[in-house]
């Protein structure tokens, strides 16, 4: 079992390696999602409740397969547990939120395929964390996703007031805008070694 | 991609698609999350493309063969399922091949799963594809995406330690510029090379007028 403390799990999750702008997880959402603040948050709420279904489900999963000596299934069982996660976010918004519904479109489905979800499923089986620890991971990467979604919506909608030069618009601007924040975020590397 | 009333395109144009027009890290921006986490190294850059091409191929291929078997409503279930098993195929492969290899990728060889190119491969093209036009165009789209993960790996790796591929191109005097092997790098250096194909396309047309409408000046 890591030796890492709740606390210590989620602020590393979190800010010092924030699954987007640290660890490269979930890119096509945030460049795709990041365009306006009214879709950036609901977003980030979405990912970090299938984070947490994923996580529980991830280590229930992990449990069987390992017990019964089938470690070559886990992957693929992973991806059908997320899957079946999203399809059941996405009828709760459909019933729930029919404009908000709309509003996040292809995105949500793409939950699916995002790497920040299978990311944490597959990093909690990597280090080994308990089952608390894998739900404050899972907590924490949703919070940090969020952060870094919210962040780069508001950047981004400050901008669409000022003049841009042509050659630099679109992803190669908002991939500069990234690493500037990743750059920011680098700042709270520093955090988890002062303990 | 064959759209009725187009003309349909052979199958060179089908390998040639994901090298330049239709390039998956540059024209696309598809699968990025292991292309940015993955390319400190171009080592690491190059055995990413690799397994990348290896699944993509495998699993197009099977999705073509099996395209008027699968059901359409349960179509991207089964897509993920088959690209889950290349995966799994693959992360066992490279343990076996080099395990330092194995390591360095470490999670991102297993996300291969959720790369966006290879489950956009099979929904656009190999489910409405034969075998031998989807495996063109899937060796294509993987050969497009190596190139761009190494572009992207050389360049962090010669500016931020200083080698190619582990060899050490500078004199002993070279401060590496550490910040592009590091996250905000990838982001940079990727940001840098759309810019530069931003800038070729704005260029092209601009040239081409002067020379046509006599316009002075070069």
């Amino acid at each position: 079992m890591a030796p890492e403390s709740l606390g210590q799990i989620f602020l590393g999750a979190t800010l010092a390696n924030n699954f987007v702008l640290a660890m490269f997880l979930g890119l096509c959402p945030f460049l795709g999602v990041s365009g306006k603040l009214n879709t950036a948050a609901p977003m980030g709420a979405a990912t970090t409740f299938v984070m947490l279904v994923a996580s529980l489900c991830a280590y229930g999963l992990n449990w069987l397969v390992v017990h019964f000596d089938m470690e070559f299934l886990r992957l693929i069982s992973y991806i059908v547990i997320i899957a079946s996660a999203v399809q059941l976010v996405e009828m709760v918004l459909k019933k729930y939120s029919p404009t908000l519904f709309r509003a996040l479109g292809i995105y949500l489905p793409l939950i699916t395929t995002n790497c920040a979800v299978l990311g944490v499923a597959l990093f909690q089986t990597a280090r080994e964390y308990s089952f608390l620890q894998a739900l404050t991971f899972a907590l924490g990467g949703g919070v940090g996703f969020t952060l870094a979604l919210v962040l780069m919506a508001g950047v981004r909608e400050r901008l669409q007031l000022s003049r841009i030069p042509n050659v630099v618009q679109g992803t190669a601007l908002t991939l500069m805008l990234a690493g500037s924040l990743s750059l920011i975020f680098m700042g709270f590397a520093g955090m988890g070694a002062g303990e | 991609m064959a759209i009725p009333g187009q003309k349909i395109p052979s199958n060179i144009d089908e390998l040639l698609e994901g090298l330049w027009k239709q390039n998956p890290v540059f024209v696309m921006v598809l699968g990025m999350c292991p292309v940015l986490a993955v390319s400190v190294s171009a080592v690491n850059a190059l055995s990413m493309g690799l397994a990348t091409t290896f699944v993509l191929v495998g699993s197009t291929l099977l999705v073509s063969l099996l395209r008027n078997v699968i059901p359409r409503e349960v179509r991207i279930a089964t897509y993920i399922l088959i690209i889950a098993t290349f995966v799994t195929v693959v992360d066992y492969l490279i343990q076996a091949i080099s395990l330092a290899v194995y390591d360095a990728l470490g999670a991102f060889i297993q996300l291969i799963v959720v790369n966006c190119i290879i489950l956009g491969r099979a929904e656009a093209h190999a489910s409405k594809t034969p075998p031998l036009r989807t495996v063109l165009n899937a060796l294509g789209m993987g050969a497009g995406f190596t190139i761009g993960l190494l572009a992207l790996g050389s360049v962090r790796e010669i500016l931020g330690a200083g080698k190619l591929f582990g060899v050490t191109l500078f004199g002993p005097d070279f401060q590496p510029w550490v910040v592009m092997v590091l996250p905000p790098g990838g982001f940079f250096v990727l940001g840098a090379w759309l810019l530069l194909f931003n800038w070729l396309k704005t260029r092209k047309p601009q040239a081409a007028q002067p020379a046509e409408g006599h316009v002075h000046g070069a």
